[in-house]
């Protein structure tokens, strides 16, 4: 047994020690979000945040994360209640099919919370081990962007103006 | 293509009333109600509805209403990341007056949804959007007759509004209300009165996408995402190259690993199903150590794809020919281009979900065509096909015909071994990047001559390409059925028909040329499994014309978006290049900064769908030969939009992805294995590489047919970053990809 915090709270997982990241959220915890897009830490469709840090959960044992905080996107908000970071990319409409999007913004999520003046070219270099197949790209970037200003903003609205439009 | 209609969808009892003599048919005499301001394509005696519904032409097929008025809507395409369950739900709150939010959509399924073949060829809004848009409305005008019969009032003075119909005095029905249990199982009529644009309230909006939410808050939202009660993982353990043939499998090690449920051999098809998914993965490992196989060195040799190619057997055929004997050419140029084997490389590899149960098979599966895939499962499984239902749920982004099918297949296969449970098969990078089937390796050969005035006098045109559909099909077309110990033979290539085409697709010119010779080579024989890629054989006989068109400017020393002009007729081709030029800026006589090159590229896809033009920007590195698109700027036309933003984004996608494959990709192998299995050996673009900025223009054509645009960008993108490389470095590269290394080569010759 591995005890895991994931989107606050806490876990008992029943896997073993070298099960990746990826596998015990979506097998055990029955979470969508990380998805399995190589399995080689190549394309960055499984990316979550640990402690703070973007990781590839996909190349990330579960033996290593005994007491740390797994964040998901799951955990950052919900369609009624977005993270200014979902609702970025649902008002820019940054997806085509959508499977590589949800690592890509717990990436910028990440760089977003280190540096939320974050510039053009370093959200370009940060997302670098992401692929997108669809082309999307250019509306990937605006998202972010989007993103950091929304955050800037959003803790001084209240909840209720926080919402979708 | 005669598709028959879904056989589910009619009750036995309906089946005998409509068999009894038509009379509920006829009953409903729309002639009146309907005016001739939709053309129906031209028939002789009996004019057919317009889209799907010549296929499928009953309402009830499309449309759904339910006594508490929520409305349901039926198409038998897949979404794919295009946006199309969008642009339907739109289409149809338009056409029937409802809110947006009031009707859902319901996406391929064999149990439910018309048959409309595949989703593919940029056909969904022609086929699957007219059918709705014109079954919404003769719907609308179903339920105001009805309203007129109860109401006693004349149709013509009642409207429709906000889901009710509703009388001069205020009077209100809601369509629930109104419709009765058989109104809609009518066939529909050749015409519809559909709305005028001008009063569109819906289509033609930006509608945010029904399928975003979900996806980015971690919603189930891809059939990657199924958790059905008591399923099972799957693995596959694939043969190491194409015909292998399994020598010896001691599977008895792995039966014994943790969670390890089943091991599955059947001939060449090996597996193991699990309880939990990873250790379903490291029994993989352990089985796939376990096997050997007996490869075969049956594949050509990759550094010379034009000399393979042209040598292979090859079916000639005289596609285009026009002649003008009072033209004749003074200069001539010829040239030569090639692509190479590409993939479709969907960033989640293929995944399927199956369960028998009660001796009926069903398949969640993200393939492009639930009715085609059925009946090629059900030959594999030797069932009736009414026995097998296909349920489409979304997978990663697919670009044609990836490995969906395939895994379909294994996941069906594996079902079948383990009753009532159900089986998740997920395939790995590897296996998707070896076994999907690849973009076909093309040739072109062109050759033309300009006349005194720098015109086009006469132009050749000769391409070689395989067959660009190998999707079932049978069960042949299956990886599964081929690996089984009794297999299916991979039945033979077939060219595709113009004037839509496959390795022809887009060989015919659209400019006016006095004289003119088009040839389609056609190759059976394929060395690599291939078969449709986004696009077609457009993608390469665009980049060929469009790269080849820039020469003959050159030679002509004449500007290339007017050397174009003067060769085109067709007025809205000539507005889209026009409208592109101006965009970006265009003049005639610019000059790019240094080591940077303006570049430009038109198409009609399959010269009856969506216009596009592209004019880009792109710098070259001239120490290191490493290109970037900087900038874009597209103008495209597609008919009557529906939504403008989804419309924006399969353009944009459509230049970035064409510019990865352009720039950067193609498939390697040596004598018995394909080499380029991972992200590292298959390098695609990354961020470092993405262009500043993209630009897209649509010229809206209110109450012209929707014309399929999600493949028209394909072509022209790849020409005009050719034509901007080449105005870079002075140096015309016609091998794609249009590597570093080439660029690099070509400024050192």
């Amino acid at each position: 047994m591995t005890t895991l915090k994931v989107n606050g709270h806490e876990h008992q997982i029943d896997a073993e020690p070298d099960t990746p990241l990826l596998y015990v959220l979506r097998d055990d915890l029955k979470l969508n979000a990380a998805k399995f897009g190589c399995g080689l830490g190549q394309c960055g469709a499984c990316t979550v945040i640990v402690d703070g840090k973007a990781v590839l959960s996909c190349v990330t044992p579960l033996m290593l994360l005994e007491g740390k905080q797994v964040t998901t996107l799951e955990g950052l908000g919900t369609v009624s209640e977005p993270a200014p970071i979902q609702r970025a990319f649902m008002e820019e409409q940054s997806a085509q099919c959508g499977y590589c999007i949800a690592g890509m913004m717990m990436r910028a999520q990440a760089l977003l919370q280190r540096n939320p003046k974050a510039s053009d070219e370093q959200i370009r270099t940060e997302l670098a081990p992401h692929l997108c197949r669809c082309g999307t790209h250019m509306r990937i970037l605006r998202a972010v962007r989007r993103a950091a200003r929304l955050m800037d903003t959003a803790e001084l609205l209240p909840a209720d103006q926080r919402s979708a439009p | 293509m005669n598709v028959p209609m879904n056989p589910d969808r009619l009750q036995p009892s309906r089946r005998q009333v409509l068999a009894g003599g038509g009379a509920l048919i006829v009953s409903f005499s729309l002639t009146d109600a309907f005016a001739q301001d939709q053309a129906a394509p031209a028939a002789a005696s009996a004019p057919s509805p317009p889209g799907s519904l010549k296929t499928s032409p009953y309402l009830d097929s499309w449309i759904r209403i339910d006594a508490d008025s929520s409305i349901t809507v039926f198409t038998g395409k897949d979404e794919l990341g295009q946006g199309f369950k969008t642009a339907f739900q739109q289409i149809a709150a338009e056409e029937l007056d409802v809110p947006f939010a009031s009707l859902k959509v319901v996406t391929a399924d064999t149990k439910l949804t018309a048959n409309e073949g595949y989703t593919s060829g940029s056909h969904s809004m022609q086929d699957s959007g007219t059918a709705i848009q014109n079954a919404a409305a003769q719907t609308r005008a179903l339920l105001v007759a009805e309203a007129a019969k109860r109401l006693d009032l004349p149709a013509e003075g009642l409207k429709t509004e906000n889901g009710a119909v509703i009388a001069p005095d205020g009077r209100r029905l809601s369509y629930g209300e109104l419709v009765a249990s058989d109104m809609l199982h009518v066939q529909a009529q050749a015409k519809s009165t559909l709305k005028d644009p001008a009063t569109f309230r819906i289509m033609g909006q930006p509608v945010p996408r029904v399928d975003i939410p979900a996806k980015v808050t971690g919603g189930a939202a891809y059939v990657q995402d199924m958790r059905l009660p008591g399923m099972v993982h799957a693995r596959i353990v694939r043969p190491p190259g194409y015909g292998a043939e399994l020598s010896a499998c001691d599977a008895s090690a792995v039966e014994k690993m943790p969670g390890v449920v089943k091991v599955i051999r059947d001939g060449n098809f090996l597996a193991v199903v699990g309880s939990k998914e990873f250790q379903t993965v490291k029994a993989m490992k352990a089985l796939a150590a376990a096997a050997s196989w007996k490869e075969h060195a049956s594949l050509p040799k990759q550094n010379d794809l034009a000399a393979m190619l042209t040598s292979l057997p090859a079916q000639s055929s005289t596609i285009f020919e026009r002649s003008d004997p009072a033209v004749r050419g003074e200069r001539t140029i010829e040239a030569s281009y090639t692509r190479p084997y590409q993939s479709h490389g969907s960033i989640g590899p293929s995944c399927a979900v199956a369960q028998l149960a009660d001796g009926l098979m069903t398949v969640w599966t993200h393939t492009q065509g639930v009715y085609p895939d059925r009946q090629a499962i059900a030959e594999m499984l030797h069932m009736p096909a009414s026995n097998v239902r296909c349920i489409h749920v979304e997978g990663s982004g697919c670009y044609g015909h990836n490995g969906a099918d395939d895994a379909a297949a294994d996941a069906a296969l594996i079902a079948r071994a383990l009753p009532g449970t159900p089986v998740r098969v997920q395939w790995t990078r590897e296996q998707e990047h070896a076994w999907e089937p690849f973009g076909p390796a093309m040739i072109t050969k062109l050759k033309a001559s300009l006349d005194g005035d720098g015109k086009i006098a006469d132009w050749n045109f000769e391409v070689w390409s395989n067959t660009h559909s190998m999707r079932p099909g049978g069960a042949g077309c299956l990886l599964a059925a081929q690996h089984i110990a009794q297999p299916f033979a991979v039945p033979p290539g077939k060219p595709l028909p113009l004037p839509e085409g496959g390795g022809d697709r887009n060989a015919i010119p659209i400019y006016s040329f006095p004289n003119a010779h088009v040839v389609h080579h056609f190759l059976p024989d394929m060395p690599l499994r291939i078969s449709a890629m986004r696009s077609l054989g457009a993608y390469h006989n665009v980049f060929s014309i469009e790269s080849f068109m820039d020469e003959l400017a050159s030679l002509a020393g004449a500007d290339p978006v007017e050397f174009r002009l003067k060769h085109l007729d067709d007025p809205r081709g000539r507005e889209v290049i026009e409208k592109a030029a101006q965009g970006f800026g265009w003049r005639r006589d610019q000059k790019a900064p240094p080591d940077r090159g303006y570049g430009f590229a038109f198409a009609r896809y399959k010269n009856l769908a969506a216009y596009c033009a592209i004019a880009s920007e792109v710098e070259v590195n001239r120490e290191t030969g490493r290109p970037r698109l900087v900038r874009a700027v597209a103008a495209v036309d597609s008919g009557q939009v529906v939504n403008p933003d989804g419309l924006t984004n399969q353009i944009e996608g459509a230049i970035v992805q064409s510019m990865s494959w352009t720039l950067y990709e193609s498939v390697t192998f040596d004598e018995s294995r394909i080499t380029s299995i991972d992200w590292q050996t298959y390098p695609i673009l990354r961020f470092d590489a993405v262009p500043d900025q993209i630009d897209v223009h649509i010229i809206n054509r209110p109450g012209k047919p929707f014309l399929g645009s999600g493949e028209t960008g394909q072509g022209p993108a790849a020409a005009s970053i050719a034509n901007a490389i080449a105005n870079a470095t002075g140096k015309r590269l016609r091998h794609l990809p249009l590597t570093r290394r080439r660029i690099k080569d070509a400024i050192d010759a």
